[in-house]
Formats: C-alpha cells, sequence, structure tokens
C-alpha cells in the first residue's frame, strides 16, 4: 500500500485520574517564613472526590503522548472541505509572540497601546482593501459569532428604518450556521434550492417580498462554485428593500480577483482563522472580522478603532451601535498573526495564493473526475464536491474517509453540503505542492480501487491507527461524558 | 426499498396516515436510509399546533441534522414519546414503530396535495 500512513510505536496513554497516587504533587513552596494562620472555616474549600494528584513529569507526559496522536496541518494534508486547513507559517507566531505585543495588558491606556491600536487599524484597513466594504469590526471571535453581528447590524438597520421585517432566504448550500444565526435574530428561514448547484436571480425573485430582511449567501458556494448571478441577485434583493448578507468562508478563492461588496454585497463577515492563515485552534480562537457598506457603518459594533490627525484611539460615541459583541477588543493576537501574513503576502501574494488555490482543487478534479462521480459539474473554484455514488460493493462515503486515514492523510468533509448524497468535499489550499496532491490523489484512486477488489479494507478502515472504527453511532445514542472510575 | 400502499407521502420524504379524525406521520424508509444510523429525534409538545410545510421536529443522524415538515396543518395530539430513547427504530421501523406525531388536522383541503405511494415511488427513482 502506497501513502505516507505506516504504522511504528505509539504510546499508549492512561487518563489522568488513572495516574493519580494519593499525595503526589507538582509543585514545592518555599519554606514558610510568617506565622502560620487558621482561615476561616467557611473558606476551606471542601476535598474534591476523585480529583488526580499528579506529579509534573507525570502531567508533562501525559499531554505530550496525547499530542503524538493529533494529527494537523504542521503533520500532513488537511483537505477539510469548507475549512480552508492552509499551513500557518511559523513567523506569524513570531510576530505574536513579541513580548511587546503578547502582554500588553487589555486595559492599558489608550495612549500607551497606540502600537496595538496602529495594527488594528491597519488589518482593517487591510481587509476593507481585500473585500472593498467601508467599514469593519474585528471584535467577532468566530465564523459565526461574525454572522450573529451581522445579521444584528441588518436587524438594527432595518429598524431603523421603522421596521424590523421577519425572514430571510438562505440557499440549501449554505452553511448550517446561517440559519441558526438568522434564528437567533428573531427571523424565520426560508430555504431556496438552486439551479445546477448555484442561485438563480429568477427563483430569488420569487420569494423576495417586503418581509423579506436579508438574503444570506456564500460566494463561492459550498460546492465551490461560483454565485455567477450575484450582482442580479443583490439588485432583486435590494429593489425590494432587502439587505444581502455573504458567508466569507470561501474568500480564499477571490482574493485580489473580485471584491464582494462590488457585487453588490452589504455585510460580510471573514475567517482569518481560514483566509488569512491564524491557526483554527480546538474550535478556537477564531476571529470573524465583519466588513459593512457605509449605510450600515454606524450600526457596527463599539468600539471602532479609528485614527486622529496624530494617534490612534476606541472610539465608543456611537448611538446606533449594536453594542459590544466581545469581550476587550476581540482575539487580538489572532489579529496580529492574520496581519503579518497579509503584510508578508502583500497584494500580489495574496492573488497568487488564491489563483493556487482554485489551480489545486481543479487539479484534483482533474485526476479524481474520472473515477469519482461529480454531481454538480460547474467549473470548480477552491473546493470540489464528489459523491460517493460510484464506490462499489456496499462502500460508503465514510468507509472512504475511514480508508484515507490508513493512508496518512485527514479525510476531507463529508456529508456535507446536504444537497449531495454522500459528499466528499475537498479543499486542498494553495499552501500543498503537486507532489502532496498527486500522492493524495494515489491514494483516493487506490481506495476507490480497493472498494472494487477488497471491499472489506475499506469498511473495516482504519486499521493502522491507535484505535480502529469507532462506534460513532453507539457514541451519539448513548454518549459516556463522565469519567467514572 | 418498502412503500407501503395504504400510506400517502410528502416531496420531503414523510408518509402519512389519514384516518377518521387524526393523521399519523413519520418519515419514509428512503429517508431513513439516506440519513443513516439517526442518533437523536426531537418533537413537538402534544398541543403545539402545526403548519402546512414547516418544520414540526428534527431527525438528527450520524451524516446530518433534518428538518421534519407538517405535510398538513393541524394541532399535535399525540408524539411518540420513545423516540427519545430508542431513535434507532426510525431505521429499523419507519412506518411502524418510528411513527413520531398524529396531527388533529384542521384542513382537509390539505390531503389533495399529498402524494401517492406510485407517485412518491417515482419521485425517490429520480433521485
Amino acid at each position: 500500500m502506497k501513502g505516507i500512513g505506516t504504522s511504528g510505536l505509539i504510546l499508549n496513554e492512561k487518563l489522568l485520574f488513572e495516574h493519580s497516587a494519593a499525595g503526589r504533587k507538582g509543585y514545592s513552596l518555599a519554606q514558610l517564613d510568617v506565622p502560620e494562620s487558621t482561615p476561616p472555616q467557611e473558606l476551606v474549600r471542601d476535598e474534591i472526590p476523585g480529583f488526580p494528584e499528579l506529579s509534573e513529569v507525570d502531567v508533562v507526559r501525559h499531554f505530550t503522548r496525547l499530542s503524538t496522536w493529533n494529527y494537523g496541518v504542521d503533520s500532513g494534508f488537511y483537505p477539510l472541505g469548507s475549512c480552508t486547513m492552509k499551513y500557518n507559517p511559523k513567523v506569524n507566531e513570531t510576530a505574536a509572540r513579541l513580548p511587546g505585543l503578547a502582554q500588553l495588558h487589555p486595559a492599558t491606556p489608550q495612549s500607551l497601546a497606540q502600537g496595538a491600536l496602529e495594527l488594528m487599524h491597519g488589518l482593517q484597513g487591510a481587509l476593507a482593501e481585500i473585500s472593498g466594504f467601508a467599514a469593519l469590526t474585528l471584535q467577532p471571535a468566530a465564523g459565526s459569532h461574525g454572522e450573529l453581528t451581522g445579521m444584528l447590524m441588518i436587524r438594527a438597520w432595518h429598524e431603523a428604518q421603522g421596521r424590523p421585517r421577519t425572514k430571510v432566504l438562505i440557499p440549501d448550500t449554505a452553511h448550517g450556521t446561517n440559519p441558526a444565526s438568522a434564528a437567533m435574530c428573531g427571523y424565520e428561514v426560508v430555504p431556496i434550492a438552486g439551479t445546477g448547484g448555484v442561485l438563480s436571480a429568477a427563483r430569488v425573485a420569487a420569494l423576495m417580498d417586503e418581509d423579506v430582511a436579508a438574503l444570506m449567501v456564500t460566494n463561492p458556494n459550498t460546492l465551490g462554485l461560483f454565485e455567477a448571478e450575484i450582482r442580479e441577485i443583490c439588485a432583486v434583493v435590494h429593489a425590494r428593500g432587502g439587505l444581502v448578507y455573504c458567508d466569507g468562508a470561501n474568500l480564499n478563492a477571490l482574493m485580489g480577483i473580485a471584491r464582494p461588496a462590488d457585487m453588490g454585497i452589504d455585510v460580510m463577515h471573514f475567517n482569518l482563522h481560514k483566509t488569512f492563515a491564524t491557526p483554527h485552534g480546538g474550535g478556537g480562537p477564531g476571529s470573524g472580522p465583519v466588513g459593512v457598506t457605509a449605510a450600515l457603518e454606524p450600526f457596527l459594533p463599539k468600539p471602532v478603532v479609528v485614527r486622529d490627525a496624530d494617534n490612534y484611539r476606541l472610539d465608543d460615541d456611537r448611538p446606533q451601535s449594536i453594542g459590544r459583541m466581545r469581550s476587550c477588543y476581540g482575539n487580538f493576537g489572532i489579529m496580529l498573526r492574520a496581519y503579518a501574513y497579509i503584510r508578508e503576502m502583500g497584494g500580489a501574494g495574496l492573488k497568487r495564493a488564491s489563483e493556487l488555490a482554485v489551480l489545486n482543487a481543479n487539479y484534483i478534479r482533474a485526476r479524481l473526475e474520472g473515477t469519482f462521480d461529480l454531481p454538480y459539474q460547474g467549473r470548480s473554484l477552491h473546493e470540489v464536491v464528489f459523491s460517493d455514488k460510484n464506490l462499489a460493493n456496499d462502500c460508503h462515503t465514510l468507509d472512504l474517509a475511514k480508508r484515507l486515514i490508513d493512508y496518512g492523510y485527514h479525510p476531507p468533509t463529508i456529508y456535507f453540503p446536504l444537497v449531495v448524497h454522500g459528499a466528499i468535499m475537498i479543499e486542498p489550499t494553495e499552501t500543498e505542492s503537486k507532489e502532496v496532491i498527486d500522492a493524495f490523489c494515489d491514494a483516493m484512486l487506490a481506495i476507490a480501487a480497493e472498494a472494487q477488489d477488497n471491499p472489506a479494507l475499506l469498511h473495516a478502515a482504519p486499521v493502522r491507527t491507535k484505535v480502529q472504527r469507532l462506534d460513532e453511532t453507539g457514541a451519539a445514542r448513548k454518549p459516556k461524558l463522565k469519567w467514572t472510575g | 426499498m418498502e412503500f407501503p400502499d395504504e400510506l400517502q407521502y410528502t416531496e420531503d420524504h414523510e408518509w402519512v396516515l389519514v384516518e377518521d379524525d387524526s393523521v399519523t406521520v413519520g418519515i419514509t424508509d428512503f429517508a431513513q436510509d439516506a440519513l443513516g444510523d439517526v442518533v437523536f429525534v426531537e418533537l413537538p409538545d402534544v398541543g403545539e399546533m402545526v403548519e402546512l410545510g414547516k418544520p414540526f421536529g428534527v431527525v438528527e443522524s450520524v451524516k446530518a441534522v433534518s428538518d421534519i415538515y407538517a405535510p398538513v396543518s393541524g394541532e399535535v395530539i399525540e408524539i411518540n414519546a420513545a423516540l427519545t430513547d430508542e431513535p434507532e427504530v426510525v431505521n429499523s421501523s419507519p412506518y411502524e414503530d418510528a411513527w413520531m406525531i398524529k396531527i388533529k388536522p384542521s384542513n382537509p383541503e390539505e390531503f389533495n396535495d399529498l402524494l401517492s405511494v406510485d407517485e412518491y415511488r417515482a419521485l425517490t427513482e429520480e433521485d
């Protein structure tokens, strides 16, 4: 079997609770040089039953061993569609760890934090230039948080016009967070079916009325297809007094090539952790800045970083603001990494990144479309969505994904978008070399052949990992959420 | 794939059993097969009103979370609470044990839009 996955010595590791030994500890205090006192009884903590007692080396080995079971963009190819798992350059980490930035206290007076404010202002300017929007907030801490922020601004704008409206239109290819964000803002979600995987202005027009507050689109959409009628669609929505929200998850296909504001979009969130090479982390911290047109600028969360003649300051005097969306100023460390990335790449570099992201996805498509079913044939941008229709012998998307693990790859996104039955959604990003992509395609083709010749390999996969096929159904139906000894 | 003749169907893959004063609703064999292992079912409370074409509940599988749509408007008069503890019967017995809700219909004219077994089978073959 070719591929980068092999088996080797993987150290086992118990739970911390199972390492515990009574009286063991990981600290040593200096000898007491003041009189001992007895604290009031009500301040003394009860013993915590079962709390693990460990030495320093127990804890270090525990987490180091667990880290060796991990798989990330620093260990290998991670083609998780819609997530843009690009490599995160280490120079960004260096920038974010500079002591003057890393140790800056959030309550530092503005006059002593001019450098930090200047960097935030610079990032706002760069994102505005990339997207075409008039103004930005950096506060939201994730993409979905950006969606909520954007939809609250849309609601506030409509309220300022005299009527908040009641409905939001969302295409059937949308991220699940889109309807969730709309619903959290009190809107009824009206789904729109696509035509050949994309939205048509005629269909939007048929659903558009004076109760529709906004249309939420993703462009390119989650099938990796560019919404070619986006300008007409925005015009149709605007003509009936609605606004257009864009989920910026797929901005990596567009940098330096097309600007969402020029398409007629009113509000868009960015995912710094996708497009601008900051770590996704274990579910955070992310960063989801939101850009808006001039008409929506008064509703931005406050404070907003502004530049006066000779200094930067946080502007809190914004009577129409939706208020604060995040404590302090957002995830500052993530902003620093993204700004370092943008400044290092420059305009030409960002454009090249988007071009290569699109090229890589299309190269994968060209190598695999003869073998795997491609349900939507439109020209792919930065990602490509296959289905499991052509897999032989009762092998399905999940089996393919598990078998890819044996070959040493993180599986692509599976069973999303929902409009594709058995979806396999591959987004290689620009950071992979032709050699890596070829090896991945070889593995995909080898697995398709295995499905034909030896389907048991797929049904049993993964077999080379520390733990083998997990009972995901059992875990979801009867979850065990607590260690019981 | 099994589609009982005595049932009627919707384009959203619900089955409907119309009786004298109630309408029983579940999801079809085709739907459970497409969803894969069902791990969670969320149903409305008895007494809630449902509206034709609007979601009344949620089915979650290992692959996806899907809304279940009301085939007719009316009041929920009974729910199959056992599905909360045993969502797997949606896979094993979609037409019998995994009925989801009973509705007291408010507008019998809506029955005209339900699909016959032949119409529904044709729809699943298109997909």
